[in-house]
């Protein structure tokens, strides 16, 4: 007798939006049985981890700001996966970003005007977009594998930034640290209330108009066609190679514009590491975010809420900040768990089947 | 306005004033910390914690602790910004990194008082604190001559700012002052902790004929690649005599305790002020390990030296000192300032090595 997945005749449509609330559930009770463990009181620490940080406007501030390059880089890879293209390589393309725009002030700290920001904003997109294009051009070209080449552009892309700190960007007046000039006035984005940044009304933006793009408009029936079948796209006449390059154009530029954003913002310069992993963290939520460009948005503010909650909770309880990455990790399981018996059901099997060829 | 209460705050520190703030003394103190790394490095953050551990000590129920580890100093803002609205007190950033996220969150908080450990910028409520590591570089150095078979030591860096190349310099006086020839073969790894790295530096400098490892880099894992094949060296920031038990002679220990406890006092009665406070032996800020491994003359001779600085009878950096361009610095029998040492950017004569530019 084993235990056999067995693919379901149907899946349910409302099980699959209840799939990630499910996965939140079990996460926190799964959550509240660590605390207990390590004998917190888990009512306590659940409230401490996910409901206090939502009590103060200012701790909302942190998760939306948090949230916000999280959704501009996980919408425009929700576009590429529904196209069966793999970017794995946000982070490098977010990174080219920030260099590009961040040239700007580091080049010209003089130039002081609204388009200063403009063209530092417009520069952030374009080193996005033309970091994403390598990996569209190798696999339209040679056939290269896009999951490979983008992921190892990443490094190279890290790398170029820790040079240009390290050496010619680098500060004259700082000591020999490695970190530019710091930004100021139209360096840097214009904050909305004391602590939101015009970087967040980009990630809506972005957000929005991507669900648009994919429900409203040819283009995104091409990406899905492409995405759910080569081969009728093919005889539908929709180029592959065509909606390749457009998807890293696309998720390559919104990174980059997500990369600039930070840097003029939060960071403020340009230093060897100007993001905790972004790039990464978004294909996660994307994902989570069922490759909707709107369930993203919810996704981002979950995952950044449990960075902000993590922290909340090693300050308040004294926990690890390990405890956090165990919580995203908890999360995670749950909901491809989930979602996999969304698809599959589980059945006790009473003897081998005969061996089948796949 | 600024101005003012800045030069009051000088004026009070030069008169050693008690309390020459209108500050209300405390009963409890919150006191807060942030590590680059995390507490398990036994190294930089590790020494900190024991900080923050000795001030429990030494106040017990008076004071409230806490810490966040592994804060990434581009994402740090919102961590002090998160501390300071939770009720801290005093806040200590352990990171040169920090130094622009604190500015601004300082400037935002000016009730709460902030120390930010190795940087040079401060405010009316953001004072700097650091430590005179080169005074057990010299130490080290005349040991490492009087050791060494080869006459060669492997040193294993971080990132060229001032600290550091002093540290190197400092190393390099003690070292001549024993052997004239001595030499030293550095590798930047542009990194404070990364052990995979850390240990890739170690074997190449190991297998060119270096037996004697020194590292500014905050793992164990040189010292170890050091035992591994029966070579010597230092433990850095911390006593890292378990994870080399033959190969550590003794260690640079930065003790972060009397600092800490002094300045959670100054809260509590009211009278802390901004600063720039740079401790060394004379403070126990600096702080030699067990001098282990070593013939007893050789220890003796470590013994003699770092008493001689602690009591101000030595200075590591007496002129005049040549530097690796030839060009002379420092007058005869007279220390460079702290100025000088604090913004060190050039090596000393006889070191075979260009800095990064």
């Amino acid at each position: 007798m084993r235990l056999v997945l067995e693919k379901r005749p149907e899946a349910s449509a409302a099980m699959a939006i209840a799939s990630p609330l499910i996965a939140l559930a079990l996460t926190v009770v799964t959550g509240g049985i660590i605390f207990a463990l390590r004998g917190n009181n888990p009512v306590d620490a659940i409230y401490v981890y996910f409901i206090e940080p939502w009590v103060a406007l200012w701790s909302v501030e942190q998760i939306i700001v948090k949230a916000a390059p999280l959704v501009l880089i996980g919408a425009g890879l929700s576009v590429c996966y529904l196209a069966n293209v793999w970017n794995i390589g946000a982070e490098g393309q977010f990174t080219m970003g920030a260099v590009l725009g961040g040239a700007i002030p580091v080049l010209f700290p003089e130039w002081q005007s609204p388009l200063t920001l403009i063209t530092m904003l417009a520069l952030g997109i374009i080193g996005g977009m033309a970091w994403g294009a390598i990996p569209a051009l190798l696999r339209n070209r040679f056939n290269a594998n896009e999951i490979l080449t983008s992921l190892m552009l990443v490094y190279v892309a890290q790398l170029f930034l820790d040079w240009l700190v390290r050496g010619p960007w680098r500060d004259p007046m700082g000591f020999n640290f490695p970190k530019s000039i710091t930004f100021s006035n139209w360096q840097l984005l214009p904050y909305l209330t004391s602590g939101i940044h015009l970087g967040v009304i980009f990630a809506i933006i972005a957000a929005v108009a991507l669900a648009l793009l994919l429900g409203r408009t040819m283009k995104g029936f091409e990406i899905r066609v492409a995405g759910q079948s080569p081969r009728a796209a093919r005889f539908a006449g929709f180029s592959q190679k065509w909606t390749v390059l457009f998807c890293f154009l696309l998720s390559g530029g919104l990174a980059g514009l997500a990369g600039v954003s930070e840097i003029a913002s939060v960071v403020g310069q340009l230093q060897p590491q100007i993001s905790p992993g972004y790039g990464f963290a978004a294909i996660i939520v994307a994902f989570l975010g069922r490759l909707n460009p709107i369930g993203v948005i919810l996704a981002g503010v979950l995952l950044a809420l449990s960075y902000i909650g993590g922290e909340a909770a090693q300050i308040s309880l004294g926990v690890s900040e390990k405890i956090a990455r165990v919580f995203q990790g908890v999360l995670l399981f749950y909901i491809l768990a989930c979602d996999t018996l969304i698809l599959y059901r589980i059945r006790w099997q009473q003897r081998l089947p005969s061996a089948q060829g796949a | 306005m600024r101005k003012f209460l800045m030069t009051a705050a000088a004026a009070a520190l030069a008169l050693g004033a008690a309390s020459a703030s209108a500050e209300a003394a405390m009963d409890k103190v919150k006191a807060c910390w942030t590590y680059i790394g995390p507490i398990g490095d036994f190294g930089w953050s590790y020494q900190h914690h024991q900080g923050l551990e000795a001030v429990k000590k030494e106040f017990g129920d008076k004071v409230e602790t806490v810490y966040v580890e592994n804060v990434l100093e581009a994402d740090s803002e919102k961590t002090f910004e998160r501390l300071a609205r939770e009720g801290c007190n005093l806040i200590f950033g352990t990171s040169f990194g920090y130094m622009e996220p604190m500015l601004k969150v300082a400037a935002k908080f000016p009730d709460v008082k902030f120390e930010h450990a190795t940087g040079y910028k401060t405010a009316p409520n953001l004072g700097t604190y650091n430590a005179k590591f080169h005074e057990g570089r010299y130490v080290i150095g005349q040991i490492a001559a009087k050791v060494s078979k080869t006459g060669k030591a492997g040193y294993i860096v971080s990132v060229p700012i001032p600290e550091v190349i002093s540290g190197i310099n400092a190393f390099m006086l003690g070292a001549q002052s024993v052997n004239p020839d001595f030499k030293v073969e550095i590798i930047w790894i542009n990194s404070w902790f990364d052990p995979g790295k850390e240990a890739d530096a170690a074997k190449v400098l190991l297998s060119k004929g270096a037996d004697i490892m020194v590292q500014h880099t905050d793992s164990t894992a040189p010292l170890q690649e050091a035992e591994k094949v029966g070579a010597q060296g230092f433990g850095q920031a911390s006593d890292m005599i378990k994870f080399a038990p033959k190969a550590q002679l003794t260690a640079i220990v930065d003790d972060w305790a009397p600092h800490y406890i002094k300045s959670v006092k100054a809260v509590m009665d009211g009278t802390w002020t901004s600063g720039q406070y740079w401790g060394g032996m004379n403070d126990g800020e600096v702080a030699m390990a067990a001098y282990t491994n070593m013939p007893e003359d050789v220890a003796k001779m470590a013994t003699e030296t770092a008493e001689a600085i602690k009591t101000g009878k030595l200075h590591p950096f007496t002129g005049p000192i040549t530097r690796q361009d030839g060009t002379v610095v420092g007058e005869a029998g007279k220390p460079l300032s702290d100025g000088d040492i604090l913004g060190m950017n050039w090596y000393v004569k006889g070191i075979d090595d260009k800095l990064p530019q």
